[in-house]
């Protein structure tokens, strides 16, 4: 059980490595929500399952309990953060914000 | 188990690091909102493994659960505030 939450947490790190460089590599803010929204939701997903793993694994009722409260998060993130991602982009549409285009010049 | 735990805990605040540099250089406000959305989701896992590191989860698991409502209240709320307001992409010059 320890190997598998291992390799989980290891996976979820990485999501959420590919997540922080493209909030910072890309060009334009409706491009840097993409990583934002969806790389953090899978790392999440990821490292809440190998904890929640790792905590039920001497299996009693209290570990049971705290393994679904950790599984709660992880409902509750996948149904707030598309949300969060939906009202910011929300935000930048009505304030006139423009999408970033392709320069003729290289530019920025 | 806890040196992993331990490691993933200093890693996963690097990231946060990389993500407030968005927070703090975006060119527009809602740049900071995307960096500052990063790391909220970010901290709830990582209270979580300071809780497994402390060998207090079921007491870590409640605050996580309370952060990332908070979290989720806070970004909704900036968001629809800054709806509101037109030119909100003037702010300085881009670099």
């Amino acid at each position: 059980m320890n190997i598998i939450a291992t390799v989980l947490l290891i996976i979820g790190l990485v999501f959420f490595t590919g997540g922080a460089v493209g909030i910072i590599r890309f060009p334009d803010f409706y491009s840097r929500l993409h990583p934002a929204g969806k790389l953090d939701t899978a790392g999440l997903v990821t490292t809440m399952g190998a904890l929640a793993l790792y905590t039920a694994s001497p299996f009693t009722l209290t570990t049971l309990i705290t393994a679904v409260k950790i599984i709660l998060i992880v409902v509750f993130v996948f149904i707030t953060s598309p949300t969060a991602t939906h009202a910011i982009i929300d935000a930048g549409v009505r304030a006139g914000l423009p999408p970033w285009r392709k320069e003729p010049e290289a530019d920025s | 188990m806890q040196q992993v735990f331990l490691y993933s805990g200093l890693f996963l605040s690097l990231l946060m690091l990389v993500s407030l540099y968005r927070a703090v250089f975006g060119p527009t406000v809602l740049d900071r909102l995307v960096g500052v959305n990063a790391i909220g989701s970010k901290t709830s896992t990582l209270l979580i493994l300071i809780g497994l590191i402390y060998q207090r989860v079921d007491m870590f698991v409640d605050i996580a659960l309370a952060y990332a409502m908070l979290n989720f209240i806070a970004v909704l709320a900036a968001a629809r505030y800054f709806q509101k307001q037109k030119g909100l992409y003037d702010e300085g010059p881009k670099k």
